[in-house]
């Protein structure tokens, strides 16, 4: 039918112009439905609150409620009990239930994504309303990774017999309208949702853009009220618009140097502090990403609340102490200024990728830096996923990546991933700590705020101090918003567009 | 008759050796690819941020990479043979699902590409061929050196910073209603109509300076009435001529200015599948497009065979 429909349109050139129905809210962002499969795409529909999760976060990453309006957890720490939310009901009309929303979880076991890391016994219906889920280790952090995209809870009429999902039918306070993957979708407002006050907003267009200008020139034409994830470059013109009102949030992404501590050189940790010291990451923050407050001094930012300690020594740019460092570790230059030992030059490639505009320019800085000190890197740009690739079979030396540590709302899920005993596809290379180990399976285990509080210092404590991977900046989003457009907030861990909050000024 | 049929059994006989030669083309230049299949097929399923070497296994497994090349190239060709163009590796979808839908847009884009090509460059062509050498000759055949020299994404962002954001008058970003058409359609057009300008410019100049025109002249027709007469038909066979080898530069620019204004065509799906290693999709999608071009070019043929009488014979 489309295929017909768009065949036509040029014929229409002629034709009248299609009427102008009320004002939908548009948004545009860079990410393209490759797939209704919640493990795929699944975030672009949460974020569009069309479908909802168990559990959500709120800014500074604390559980907060979602289809499930409260949770226990036993004595042992083993079994949790989510009670569903009064009245909630699928976009079809179908009441939902625990027995439906403990077989999405059991799906959303087998696919890819934070759920499968779990140490999941059983999941079950207990009561009409009450889902338990057992775990065979104390696992406090469950309620994060029920918030992430890929454990959202669909209506049995989303799948077809095969299993696959072929519609989305959720329980959020939208409902789909029209869907065109892989660039577009309409929703309008759910009247039967219960989750909270009535949306404001009736009506709103997801539309994928991938080119961050095009995305940019539409906020500043007025054609997106809500655009996200835009350049600094973009943003600069966009502040002088005078209906435009550009935030910048700082979210759980840290641009970080992955080194390969299989390499002798990398395997000392002096010489992986002499590169920390090199890198100028305010230069970078400044003149790159244009966010002076983006420097990474530590692991993650201030917005992090207790992922981010305060009294941390800060990571620094002191050319002369890295000198000294790679001195003392055996690096003498030679005529040419570079360092050298057991005649031996200190050279390394630095994989990077594109699809993260800011990410070859903050290479070639790093280049620039690590040259001054001695050390020879050549950048290769790549395909993202040659990172994990050179991880797999030992082929990478160092990669410079943007790692999201939100994807769930607590970081622990991301850092178990990353340093874990064997390292991590985008974390440690050849590098493990006992004492990092026992520290996270700690936080796994205990919920005193107190302990909890002491465990993460010891976390980050230990990173910073061993840099197995090197901090270089914290990502900001940057929203533009229409000034129309009221009730407008960013969400850190980027779980929700925040539609149903926000409202028409006029 | 007779050299119609020749000419559509001769571009037959082409769309299969093309459709042979893409297909073995795509799949072997897929394979030479940097980097591992598996990986980058799971890095479009499921993001950056979540794409690991587990992930990249589960794939492998479930999509049978590990088995040898030529035995996925028998598979995929048989299967072509008997109509199916297979999965998408990373959508699951049938690649022709996806690349109906897309295949449509790509045809309106090009399709009103091309119509706003013929309009604005035969036309400004032919009033700079009657004066050569006058004021509209030099202005215009400078602006098409311009508008030809310019890449598309400069024009189109030139275009969308003048139309939509000082002035309003078109949406971006959109592929619904055919306002949304005109952004993209005039930033692939515009090439197009710069160089068609030019060859219908040269072709008015040969005509005006033919021994034809000068003996419909000296017949007594009137300057109006033999240019009327004599010219147009004989200046439209270089410009269709010069048509069939702009179908590849049409095909070229829809991947970029699909990628800018984010329609959703083949072209967009073509960049893509690439990205991801999706081999299926972009043996589907080049399969489309190489095919396309066969036929318009057999269009072309029929056009010519019908404004010029000699090729008939």
């Amino acid at each position: 039918m489309k295929f017909w429909y768009h065949l036509c349109m040029a014929a229409m050139l002629l034709g009248a112009s299609p009427a102008l129905a009320q004002s939908p809210l548009r948004i545009v962002t860079p990410f393209e439905i490759a797939s209704l499969e919640p493990s795929r795409s699944g975030f672009v529909f949460t974020r569009m609150e069309v479908t909802e999760t168990l559990v959500g976060a709120d800014d500074e990453g604390r559980p907060v409620p979602g289809l499930s309006t409260a949770w226990t957890l036993s004595d042992d720490r083993l079994t949790w009990r989510f009670t569903l939310r009064a009245g909630a009901k699928f976009h079809d009309d179908t009441p939902v239930t625990a027995e439906i929303v403990s077989q999405c979880l059991q799906r959303a076991r087998t696919k890819p994504g934070p759920l499968a890391e779990v140490p999941l016994t059983e999941i079950r219906a207990v009561a009409p309303d009450v889902v338990e889920i057992r775990t065979a280790t104390p696992f406090i952090a469950l309620p994060a990774f029920l918030a992430e995209a890929s454990t959202q809870i669909l209506a049995p009429s989303s799948y077809d017999e095969t299993g696959a999902v072929r519609r989305i039918i959720g329980s959020g306070p939208y409902r789909i309208t029209s869907l065109e993957p892989p660039l577009r979708f309409e929703v309008e407002r759910f009247d039967g949702w219960t989750g909270g006050p009535k949306p404001a907003i009736k009506r709103a267009i997801y539309q994928a853009v991938g080119r961050k200008e095009t995305r940019a020139l539409m906020a500043e034409s007025g054609q997106a009220d809500l655009a996200f994830a835009l350049d600094p470059a973009g943003t600069d013109r966009l502040r002088r618009a005078p209906n435009v009102a550009v935030t910048t949030k700082s979210i759980p992404r840290v641009i970080t140097l992955k080194l390969n501590a299989h390499l002798p050189a990398f395997a000392d940790v002096r010489v992986r502090r002499a590169l920390s010291l090199a890198i100028d990451r305010e230069g970078i923050a400044k003149a790159i990403l244009r966010s002076p407050a983006a420097a990474a001094t530590q692991f993650f930012p201030p917005t992090m609340g207790g992922w981010h300690v305060s009294t941390l020594a800060p990571l620094r740019h002191d050319v002369a102490e890295a000198r000294r460092l790679l001195a003392e570790a055996g690096w003498v230059p030679d005529a040419q200024g570079r360092l050298m030992k057991d005649g031996k030059p200190l050279h390394a490639t630095l994989r990077s990728y594109a699809v993260r505009p800011e990410l070859p320019v903050v290479a070639a800085a790093i280049q620039a830096s690590a040259r001054d000190i001695g050390i020879d890197l050549d950048i290769a740009m790549m395909n993202s996923s040659d990172i994990p690739a050179g991880h797999r079979d030992g082929t990478l030396d160092m990669g410079l990546i943007a790692r999201n540590f939100s994807l769930v709302p607590d970081p622990i899920g991301t850092l178990l991933a990353d340093f874990g005993p064997n390292g991590g596809d985008w974390g440690a290379m050849g590098w493990s700590s006992s004492q990092l180990t026992e520290a996270l399976q700690a936080l796994q285990q205990t919920d005193v705020p107190e302990t909890r509080a002491a465990l993460r210092r010891r976390v980050l404590e230990i990173l910073q101090t061993e840099l197995p991977v090197i901090p270089v900046a914290w990502y900001d989003l940057r929203v533009a918003a229409a000034k129309r457009l009221g009730g407008v907030s960013v969400d850190p861990y980027e779980l929700s567009y925040r539609i149903s909050r926000m409202r028409w000024a006029d | 008759m007779g050299r119609l049929v020749a000419i559509l059994g001769q571009r037959l006989v082409q769309a299969v050796t093309v459709a042979f030669v893409v297909s073995l083309l795509c799949f072997a230049l897929a394979q030479l690819l940097p980097g591992d299949q598996a990986l980058q097929i799971a890095q479009r399923r499921y993001g950056d941020d979540r794409v690991t070497t587990a992930a990249a296994e589960a794939v492998r497994a479930e999509l049978g990479l590990e088995r040898p090349l030529a035995l996925q190239l028998i598979d995929w060709m048989g299967r072509t043979v008997s109509g199916d163009l297979g999965r998408s590796l990373v959508s699951g979808a049938p690649v022709w699902e996806e690349i109906r839908d897309q295949l449509g847009a790509t045809l309106a884009l090009a399709g009103a590409a091309l119509g706003l090509a013929l309009l604005l460059g035969p036309v400004f062509g032919a009033l700079a061929g009657l004066r050569p050498g006058g004021l509209a000759d030099r202005a215009g055949m400078a602006a098409a050196a311009a508008f030809r020299a310019v890449p598309n994404f400069v024009v189109g962002l030139l275009l969308m910073v003048g139309c939509t954001v000082l002035f309003g008058w078109l949406p971006v970003g959109d592929s619904r209603g055919w306002l949304s058409l005109l952004l993209p359609a005039l930033t692939l057009g515009l090439g197009l109509a710069a160089t068609s300008a030019r060859i219908a410019r040269d072709g008015v100049v040969a005509a005006l300076r033919s021994p034809f025109f000068a003996f419909a002249r000296m017949k007594g027709l009137s300057r109006a009435e033999a240019i009327l007469r004599h010219v147009p038909r004989n200046a439209a066979v270089p410009l269709i001529a010069y048509l069939a080898v702009s179908f590849a530069f049409l095909i070229e620019g829809v991947v970029v200015v699909e990628e800018i204004f984010a329609w959703p065509g083949i072209g967009h799906a073509l960049t893509h599948a690439i990205e991801g290693r999706d081999v299926p999709m972009i043996q589907g999608t080049a399969l489309m497009l190489s095919l396309l071009l066969v036929l318009l070019n057999a269009l072309t043929d029929l056009a010519l065979l019908l404004v010029d009488p000699r090729r008939r014979a």
